[in-house]
């Protein structure tokens, strides 16, 4: 443990949370001073959300003890967390959803005071955010990096008191570049003022970027603590547990087979292909995927066998059956596969799902269980098994890889090779300029419509870049 | 103001709008101080229920009981209240406190409020039936005047329903604590992250519903003079046709006050328009039916267009 002059805003000893057999957390010794920006890293699994949940005193812990400097909880202490799911009341304006958790505004008028409250956060963390606060529009009218960057203002906002540790989880998921960055600065004048952060991220160079000292989370215990210039990224990659492939990626030339699909807006893929979407968030790629699918799948007169399956990111509104096993959650699209005269062949939905767990790698021992007992990105590898066990001939996927481990990344993209060189084509809307770039053809989005479309070595991330900002055409 | 948001309240206004030009139509006699009152009368007890299932719906939960509470609330008023204010009081009193213990337990217990008010509904109309096993009782003098009463220029009907409409817009809509608890049927765990006790705002919202239920069942004799086991029975699905017509959402905390209430007086309006059309008791529910469907089409394709735009 390093030594802190002054006296931690939050301190565990040996912290944890049990849930039944399942050691989420397994002794975790934490402080957080003021002035500290912790990067919290780890594979899916490792404990972040438990132990952030510990934190802020949504779960209460099995073991151990968790202290703050003022007050016996997290509200007085100061402690706010921003949630990676995204949790704002969508019925409520910007204005109404600070007042849900701001209980110090004035009974009578509040609305005054808390659209300037959080104008006021938004255009110190994000100037020029174009957010409509006076107008009291309803949260579920802004994009999903609008409410984002709402979640991250009421954060950080006062609130009556002052935020002394703010836990940022997956802050910049929904962010594009120049967003984050934003949020990247503020961070650091937070932390330069004497407030707190806890940073959780599964982008590197962001954790590098702001973070003063890095903890290693793996199966539920700290594996490293050390101050971030004590780290390089190997150095990081390896403490998590996760052996990177080595980038040499196999550029072979392959063959395509004859078009595909071709949509309205210009889209369109060849048999074999892996097609990414590309550009910044929100610029019309999940709503061209979504067109595409749903014209394909939902209609009266749509076939035994698919022509295409879907993969979600928004695992809690488009994937998951948040009441079913695992089981049936990855069997719910080959259903009609195996069925004989409109009746589940139970024993073939088994070995099919089975097959997929080992393929896929989904951590779990029983099948049967409910879907919510698995993490986030295990419950993601569900999804694309669910997809890929499905014989449909193109698959679409709508950022997928959002609050994926590196180590599940690297195995999903091998999969996403193979199924294409037998034949299936992809469709991949990707916020992650990395995985971009694992396509052989990129389409980039800019306000609705294809700004580029970039083939072989021309998919680098300044050309995307460049098709992604306006500026550029000016010249 | 949003699109969205305008295009909430302007259907029900236009639909109640387009029923009473459509009424005054056909019987040009009802636009008068006694027509409108006579018209509008049995649409404030209405209104009050449909405030009543919307403070459940606002927390994502639906009430079938309400119809049978209702009953049970004038029953109560018509023996009760009538011969022993006080022990009256106290019954009412009692039965808003039990509705609010009723939410607290279908929070905690996490049941589904479709049926544990279902099961609520016999229990109601149970005791109402034991209290009024046949219809009579009479109604409380002061309860009476106060809803005859006849205030100048505006009928009684329309100044119940304004007033209605303006408080419980204040309370819901303005007020902070009417944020936090549409904050509970938009996203609950988010309000309950801000250490907010979920629980206690639940047993509040089904403590205004129960009071809102009594206030209406009141109303009612003041309106009828007596009371019967089954008076209400049928406010269960007017009051739910109601909130949506108004403008609410089964899920999601989205409801409107106003609209709650120009949605009760548009299900009255259409009873009589129908009556005046010299439409067949036989295909009058039909054709209420009929009504709300139409009204709801309309709704979801200005919804659609709003979200387009």
């Amino acid at each position: 443990m390093p030594d802190h002059e002054s006296r931690p805003i939050v301190a565990l000893a040996e912290a944890k949370k049990h849930f039944g057999p399942v050691r989420a957390l397994d002794g975790v010794t934490l402080s957080v001073a003021p002035g500290d920006c912790i990067g919290l890293v780890g594979h899916n699994g490792a404990g972040k959300s438990t132990l952030v949940n510990l934190i802020n005193g949504g779960l209460a812990p099995s073991g151990g003890t968790i202290r703050f400097d003022q007050g016996d909880d997290a509200l007085t202490a100061g402690v706010r967390s921003v949630f990676q799911e995204l949790s704002l009341c969508p019925n409520l304006s910007v204005a109404e959803n600070l007042r849900i958790s701001h209980s110090s505004l004035p009974r009578i008028g509040w609305r005054k005071p808390a659209r300037a409250e959080m104008l006021a956060s938004l255009d110190a963390i994000f100037p020029g955010h174009g957010i409509d606060v006076a107008g009291d529009v309803e949260i579920e009218r802004l994009t999903i990096a609008e409410r984002q960057m709402v979640e991250i203002a009421i954060g950080f906002a006062p609130r009556g008191s002052e935020a002394r540790l703010v836990i940022l989880d997956e802050p910049t998921s929904s962010l594009d570049a120049g967003i984050a960055d934003q949020l990247l600065a503020h961070v650091k004048r937070f932390c330069a003022a004497g407030g707190a952060v806890i940073f959780i991220s599964h982008m590197l160079g962001e954790v590098f970027e702001v973070a003063s000292r890095i903890v290693v989370l793996k199966d539920g215990r700290i594996v490293a603590e050390r101050a971030t210039q004590d780290f390089t990224r190997q150095g990081l990659i390896d403490a998590m547990g996760h052996m990177t492939s080595d980038d040499a990626s196999v550029e072979t030339a392959r063959q395509f087979g004859a078009e595909v699909l071709r949509t309205p807006e210009g889209l369109s893929a060849r048999q074999g292909e892996i097609v990414g979407l590309a550009g910044l968030a929100g610029h019309g790629q999940a709503a061209a995927l979504a067109r595409f699918y749903l014209a394909k799948t939902s209609t009266w007169r749509a076939s035994r066998t698919s022509d295409a399956v879907f993969v979600a990111g928004d695992r809690a509104r488009d994937g998951v059956l948040p009441l079913w096993s695992i089981l049936r959650n990855i069997s719910i699209a080959s259903l009609k596969l195996g069925a004989r005269a409109g009746l589940v062949d139970r024993s073939a939905e088994n070995e099919m799902a089975e097959g997929w767990k080992t393929r896929i790698g989904i951590r779990t021992d029983d099948l049967t269980r409910p879907i919510l007992s698995l993490s986030g990105g295990n419950q993601q590898k569900a999804l694309f098994a669910r997809a890929l066990a499905n014989p449909a001939p193109i698959v679409v996927m709508d950022d997928p890889m959002r609050g994926v481990d590196v180590g599940t990344k690297q195995d999903v993209y091998a999969m996403i090779r193979a199924e294409a060189a037998r034949g299936r084509t992809f469709l991949w809307y990707s916020t992650e300029t990395e995985e971009v770039c694992q396509c052989d053809r990129v389409f980039v989005f800019r306000n609705g419509e294809i700004s580029a479309e970039l083939t072989g070595t021309e998919i680098t991330e300044e050309n995307i870049l460049a098709a992604s900002f306006e500026m550029q055409e000016a010249s | 103001m949003t699109r969205l948001s305008r295009y909430r309240i302007l259907l029900p206004v236009l639909s109640l709008a387009i029923l009473l030009a459509a009424t005054f139509w056909m019987q040009p006699r009802a636009m008068s101080y006694f027509g409108l009152n006579l018209l509008f009368n049995l649409a404030v007890p209405i209104a009050l229920a449909t405030i009543a299932q919307m403070m459940i719906i606002m927390v994502n939960d639906i009430d079938l009981s309400l119809g049978a509470f209702v009953s049970l609330v004038a029953c109560v008023t018509a023996t009760f209240l009538h011969d022993t204010p006080l022990l009256g009081l106290a019954i009412l009193a009692a039965l808003i406190l039990t509705y609010a213990a009723l939410g607290a337990m279908i929070h905690a217990l996490d049941l589904p409020a479709i049926v544990v008010t279902l099961g609520m509904s016999f229990i109601w109309g149970g005791i109402a039936l034991f209290i009024l096993p046949s219809p009579g009782g009479a109604s409380p003098g002061w309860l009476r005047s106060l809803m005859t009463i006849k205030p100048p220029m505006i009928p009684m009907a329309i100044v119940a329903a304004i007033t209605i409409a303006a408080l419980t817009h204040l309370l819901i809509m303005r007020s902070g604590i009417g944020t936090v608890l549409r904050g509970v049927g938009g996203n609950a765990r988010s309000v309950a992250r801000a250490g907010w006790p979920v629980i206690r705002l639940k047993a509040l919202a089904y403590g205004l519903a129960g009071l809102f239920g009594v206030l209406a069942g009141m109303a009612l004799v003041g309106l009828t003079t007596s009371a019967d086991a089954n008076i209400a029975l049928r406010y269960t699905l007017l009051s739910i046709a109601g909130v949506i017509l108004g403008g609410g959402e089964f899920i999601g905390g989205k409801v409107s006050p106003v609209g709650a209430v120009i949605g009760a007086l548009t299900l009255t309006l259409a009873a009589s328009f129908l009556s005046f059309l010299r439409l067949s008791p036989d295909w009058q529910i039909g054709a209420q039916g009929a009504i709300l469907i139409l009204v709801l089409t309309a709704r979801l394709i200005f919804s659609r267009r709003g979200a387009e735009a």
